[in-house]
């Protein structure tokens, strides 16, 4: 590749991590002014979110606890944006590789495990308490996301993203896979998987704010909270779209030219409802314990999981 | 040369101007509800006056918050902790004394216990009068807070740089007393016990 092919690649990447950013802060002040409808108040500005992150970055004093803990940020960003680099985005992939099914689930576990090393580096009883619990969580919702998963790699006979968002797209919405049977069992368990990666309500125990004084974040402030906010705003937009890719054809609906313009939008409306299904579901369910999350995953959400995952294998057959 | 620093000034007024606009709207608190004020609190944060359409939020550590709300009176013992949290606070940080207590000891002026005026022992931003004074009264307070800040004459934690000997003083002269009295205590314990064998 010449240089201003790389050098247009690396614009492109860019405007992804921005733009990713964005849509991640935008829909995080919206979700709190849904929270706030569903409490009978007024809620905070949909901008709310921007001016939080630019107060943080403005801070003047930031407590650092030593070099791991600086690191352990980068570690975290640098994870999900490579995570969100990797997802297809309205059909178009920017990064792929074969079996990138697999990566992706790989690429999702280094934040938490960024974010618990600087947690263990502040050194504070409540984050070792909040990484714990994040850990556990991580373990729990796995294994019901992982059959689902396994459930479409054996339907669609690849590990590449980018091949089940196409086998989807053929022909629009009726070929997406959450139209069929098994897959709408199967939508519905990776829906509570996402519900417990986005750290919401009923499993947002690693967080409590109330238990454990917010966990992991416990030490954090100034820029280095700041610099969490930023993560986890993309954090959301690339779970949300890792489910979309799976299930929802990856709001792939056009072909053509211009396409691309459509799917966006598409993406992103999709993206904001399955994010609003889940701020509601958190608005309305009280926190679970951790024995009781880890045991609605390996319970109910993984035996949801395998028969889908047992119907797709006996559709195959046939 | 002149011209070019006068330029990094105005820059910097710029940015600082900025900087106070955001966190004019985004105040996060951490509230240390030891006093009789904490009541006032759940109404102010629920429902019925709802704060977060300021941008006003409560946190859960003190490394998260801007602002310090102090509901009531303050013993010596819990005074040590609020400095202990002040302290950990990242600036810029704000002090709101809530209630009479905290200005002039209120109904527990001629308490051995409490101490009088909190302004001797960290800085105050902002006071709300009363006992107790409504949630209306700690809305107000808040978007009070929020001019001084834009006008940028919120400069509490700057004062507790600047003053820090003397506030230090103020603190050890209340917190050896204490020290001495608990030391008596041990030491007539021990004579009881002594007595007692």
């Amino acid at each position: 590749m010449d240089m201003i092919g790389i050098a247009i690649k690396i614009t492109i990447l860019i405007a992804y991590a921005i733009i990713g950013t964005c849509t991640g802060l935008l829909f995080m002040g919206i979700g709190r002014k849904i929270v706030a409808r569903v409490h009978n108040r007024v809620g905070p500005p949909f901008y709310q979110n921007f001016i939080d992150v630019a107060k943080l970055l403005s801070k003047k004093t930031n407590i650092s606890h030593g070099w791991i803990f600086d690191l352990a940020l980068l570690f975290s960003i640098s994870g999900i944006l490579l995570t969100l680099l990797f997802l297809p985005i309205g059909g178009v992939q920017l990064l792929s590789t074969d079996g990138d099914a697999f990566l992706v689930l790989y690429l999702l576990a280094i934040p938490s495990l960024g974010f618990a090393l600087g947690a263990g580096a502040s050194g504070n009883p409540n984050a070792g308490v909040g990484v714990m619990r994040a850990l556990v969580m991580m373990l729990s919702y796995e294994l019901p996301f992982v059959i689902t998963l396994i459930a479409l790699m054996i339907y669609y006979d690849t590990t590449s993203l980018a091949t089940i968002v196409r086998m989807q797209s053929i022909n629009g919405i009726k070929s997406w896979a959450i139209t069929m049977p098994p897959f709408m069992i199967a939508a519905f368990a990776a829906d509570m998987a996402l519900q417990g990666m986005l750290m919401e309500q009923p499993f947002d125990i690693p967080v409590a704010p109330h238990e454990i004084a917010s966990g992991p974040m416990v030490e954090f402030g100034g820029k280095y909270l700041g610099s969490l906010m930023l993560y986890k705003a993309i954090a959301l937009v690339a779970e949300t779209t890792l489910f979309v890719d799976l299930f929802l054809g990856g709001g792939v609906v056009a072909h053509g030219n211009f396409a691309f313009v459509i799917n966006f939008i598409v993406w992103l409306a999709l993206i904001f409802l399955l994010f609003a299904l889940s701020i509601l579901i958190a608005a309305s369910f009280p926190r679970f314990r951790i024995e009781q999350a880890f045991g609605f995953y390996w319970k109910y959400e993984a035996i949801i999981a395998a028969i889908s995952l047992i119907w797709v294998y006996i559709m195959v057959i046939k | 040369m002149g011209l070019h620093n006068g330029d990094k000034m105005m820059r910097y007024e710029e940015w600082s101007k900025l900087a106070r606009k955001a966190s004019k709207r985004s105040l996060w608190m951490v509230h240390f509800c030891t006093g009789c004020g904490a009541i006032e609190m759940p109404p102010v944060m629920t429902s019925r006056y709802d704060m977060e359409r300021f941008g006003i939020a409560p946190m859960a550590t003190p490394r998260q918050a801007d602002v310090l709300l102090i509901t009531g009176y303050l013993t010596v013992k819990t005074l040590r902790r609020v400095i202990q949290v002040y302290e950990q606070m990242q600036s810029p940080k704000y002090v709101i004394a809530f209630g009479s207590c905290t200005i002039n000891g209120g109904m527990y002026w001629d308490s051995y216990n409490t101490i009088k005026h909190l302004e001797k022992y960290i800085p105050v931003d902002l006071y709300i009068a009363g006992c107790m004074p409504r949630p209306e009264g700690i809305i107000n307070a808040f978007l009070e807070l929020m001019k001084l800040i834009d006008e940028g004459k919120a400069r509490g934690w700057e004062r507790y740089q600047k003053y820090y000997d003397k506030y230090k003083e103020n603190q050890r002269r209340v917190f050896n007393f204490e020290v001495k009295e608990e030391e008596k205590e041990e030491k007539e314990q021990k004579r009881e016990k002594n007595e007692e064998h």
